[in-house]
């Protein structure tokens, strides 16, 4: 079960992550909708890209733009939190929606917990793979944290300043 | 001052709610410590040696009388009868309980405020010049821009797990009052050659184990694309900070390693997607926001001669000379309320203290106060004519010791009685120091010193920057004292030289006292403190500190002196009487 567009559902997709004896060029692909890491794209690119379902995914020292050129291929593009304080995955995210113009389903896979839900679909994420010991009907409450924001980010793109009429109602 | 509308109270009360119920699964174990640590520092909670310390934000340390009766009403009510304000300009409670915690940002919610973002690594809260809106030599009021910045850095979801705590402080004064040059970025509202207004900004500047002098990384930013500009600074940090080591994951540490012309490249690479998008401000935003800022309605007086009319009164003539500061406006001044009386712990105020300021304010100054960055409290906008009366029921309340700027208004963080962080003890130290150097005379004769003490590296008091740092050191467990000289902030900003080996507590005093003997046989007329060290460069200061040995005055810190000599964490913090 995975968090998808705000609500939960049934995922068929697996999600290849390397052993440590596992090489990026040789490892072997499975069958079927697999998210493959960035690094296996970019060694097995001639073999996988005759693919109809693919996804990949990116580490969070990995960047958007590595994925340049490419984004139109997959089905998916997941983003990984080693651990939910590393916010690197945040503006990858953003690069990925703002400046790569990704359209696609954007996931977050890791260490994704409730209190960190509202911040990653502000900055773009619409599928979240919550943390297996986590109760992920509560995860999806941090979705709805707060009603209103400040600033402009991928999920409202105009600040609050420009959207409504501000002041104090005498 | 600025006043929430609508959106401001909703956003403020679902963080509470959200706060709330964190802290409730945190207490049912639905969160582990390791979850909820990052939620609660970005509430401002911090766990301390004997407690939670909560750390409220006060928005460029700018407040109301209400607002100041609120800290009294949280010390009484959650803590024990007192706070500390700090040099960024917030307020810290010490013992707090943690249940306790979302009922006092209910509470503070009432008078609109909130302790988000005061710890944690994301953006803090934004330092101001203390005397904005009021200085003479100020050339754009910078808090209408500080309010545009708060509000867009608060909740901000792209950068609320940054590699390390990011730090904004911002000046519109000729004089830089905020420590401007030693922040992440540090910005100076100016006037372009065509009196347009836009930002210098500085950045990379730091304390700590590693402290940095701000790079300019551009001249003039208009004000329209400020926000756009700085988010592009903060992404590329997020994307390209240090996260393998704490130590080396602040901003400096990135645009020292790449260069600041390479870091002003990806900033401006990243920044031509957003420049003139929907995130440029706009005209009718910058008005609402300045029109909270609009000066209050002054009275058309003369500047008048305060210490003429009451001649003879040298306590009055002294506290007019150190705490009251030129005003724009004739016939105004600004006042300093001194924290630092000898004995009381720096930056202390008890809940009597913040309430009786609180009603200084009311009667004199339009019913707002300031923090400073030094930890003292400011009246902007006294009548003149009201000068003396104010000294009078401000020294009833210990608040009128005439020390600012000098030698015994010593900046210092908790230290070692209060922080898990700390080395050693910051506060009975200065204390010490206190009582030593208790003769105005004396004092006023030294003249502008800044002597700064942190109780460790992490440099909360500034101790880079004081003309005289203290900094704690452990050593096999036990506590000692770095000296350095020649720090200085401002617009001549320098990071001090360690003279040499470091100090026992009791050493100190004697070491500061050697400190000002070669300055006051080798200074020029009015040459200050600092300005001597420039000129002679610190090898003579060095040179008398070690002439012969230091007696360690073991009786210094009282009957209780052997304390010190435990080590952290201590089971009782050692100097307050007021527990």
């Amino acid at each position: 079960m995975i968090i998808k567009n705000k609500t939960v559902v049934e995922d068929d997709w697996r999600i290849l992550r390397l052993n440590e004896q596992d090489a990026p060029d040789s490892v072997s692909v499975p069958s079927g909708k697999v998210i493959v890491p960035l690094k296996v794209w970019q060694a097995q690119r001639d073999t996988l890209k005759t693919r109809a379902e693919l996804g990949v995914w990116l580490e969070s020292s990995e960047t958007a733009e590595d994925l340049q050129g490419d984004i139109a291929r997959f089905q998916v593009i997941a983003v990984d939190f080693p651990r939910f304080a590393d916010g690197r995955g945040y503006s990858i995210a953003y690069h990925l929606r703002e400046r790569l113009g990704y359209q696609g389903e954007l996931r977050a896979i890791g260490e994704v917990l409730r209190d960190q839900m509202f911040y990653l679909q502000r900055v773009g994420f619409d599928a979240f793979v919550p943390r297996p010991d986590k109760d992920i009907h509560e995860v999806l409450k941090g979705l709805s944290d707060f009603s209103e924001t400040y600033q402009a980010s991928v999920d409202q793109k105009v600040p609050l300043f420009r959207r409504v009429h501000r002041g104090v109602k005498v | 001052m600025y006043r929430y509308d609508q959106f401001d109270h909703q956003m403020v009360a679902e963080r509470v709610a959200q706060f709330r119920d964190q802290v409730r699964r945190r207490l049912s174990n639905e969160l582990t410590e390791d979850e909820f640590r990052v939620l609660r520092l970005q509430n401002g909670l911090y766990m301390q040696i004997h407690a939670y310390m909560l750390r409220i934000a006060v928005p460029y340390g700018l407040l109301s009388a209400a607002q100041m009766r609120m800290f009294a009403h949280i010390a009484r009510k959650y803590d024990r009868d007192y706070g500390h304000f700090t040099t960024r300009q917030n307020v810290q409670f010490n013992w707090i309980k943690l249940p306790d915690a979302p009922d006092i940002l209910a509470d503070l919610a009432t008078v609109e405020m909130h302790a988000t973002q005061t710890s944690g690594n994301c953006i803090r809260n934004i330092t101001c010049d203390e005397f904005a809106g009021v200085a003479k030599d100020e050339i754009v009021d910078p808090r209408p821009y500080a309010e545009i910045l708060r509000q867009w850095s608060t909740f901000h979801p792209e950068f609320a797990y940054l590699p390390r705590k990011f730090k904004f402080s911002m000046t519109g004064a000729m004089t830089d009052r905020a420590a401007i040059a030693v922040h992440d970025v540090g910005l100076q509202v100016v006037k372009n050659a065509q009196g347009e207004v836009g930002f210098r900004v500085l950045v990379g500047g730091g304390l700590g184990r590693t402290p940095v002098i701000g790079t300019e990384i551009c001249a003039f930013v208009p004000w329209q694309h400020a926000i756009t500009y700085l988010e592009s600074i903060v992404r590329v940090y997020n994307e390209h900070g240090r996260r393998d080591n704490m130590y080396k994951a602040r901003i400096k540490i990135l645009v020292k390693e790449i260069g600041i012309e390479e870091f002003r490249r990806q900033v401006e690479a990243d920044w031509k997607f957003t420049k003139d998008g929907p995130c440029t401000l706009t005209v009718e935003e910058l008005e609402r926001v300045a029109a909270c800022f609009t000066a209050p309605s002054y009275a058309t007086l003369a500047d008048s001669d305060v210490a003429a009319a009451q001649p003879g009164n040298t306590a009055f003539a002294n506290w007019l000379q150190r705490n009251v500061k030129p005003h724009k406006v004739s016939g105004y001044a600004s006042v300093v309320l001194s924290l630092k009386k000898p004995g009381m712990a720096p930056g202390d105020a008890t809940a009597q203290q913040m309430e009786a300021a609180a009603e200084l304010a009311e009667r004199f100054s339009f019913g707002e106060l300031r923090i400073t960055h030094e930890q003292n409290l400011v009246l902007a906008d006294v009548r003149q004519a009201d000068l003396f009366t104010l000294w009078q029921a401000a020294t009833e309340r210990d608040m009128a010791t005439p020390n600012i700027g000098l030698l015994t208004d010593i900046i210092s963080c908790p230290g070692g009685d209060f922080c898990s962080l700390a080395n050693a003890r910051s506060i009975p130290l200065a204390r010490a120091i206190a009582a030593c150097f208790d003769n105005f005379d004396f004092l006023h004769d030294i003249g502008e010193l800044d002597l700064n003490i942190s109780g460790c590296v992490n440099a909360c008091a500034h101790h880079h920057i004081g003309h005289i740092g203290i900094l704690g050191v452990d050593k096999d467990g036990e506590e000692w004292y770095q000296v350095s000289i020649g720090g200085a902030q401002g617009n001549t900003s320098s990071i001090g030289k360690i003279i040499g080996k470091s100090f026992k507590f009791g050493q100190i005093p004697e070491v500061i006292a050697r400190l000002l003997q070669v300055y006051v046989d080798e200074r020029f007329d009015d040459e200050r403190f600092i300005d001597t060290v420039r000129r002679l460069g610190f090898e003579p200061f060095k040179a008398y500190v070690y002439a012969t040995p230091v007696e360690d005055d073991a009786e210094l810190a009282g009957p209780i002196y052997d304390l010190l000599k435990q080590g952290t964490p201590y089971e009782l913090p050692y100097y307050s009487p007021r527990f």
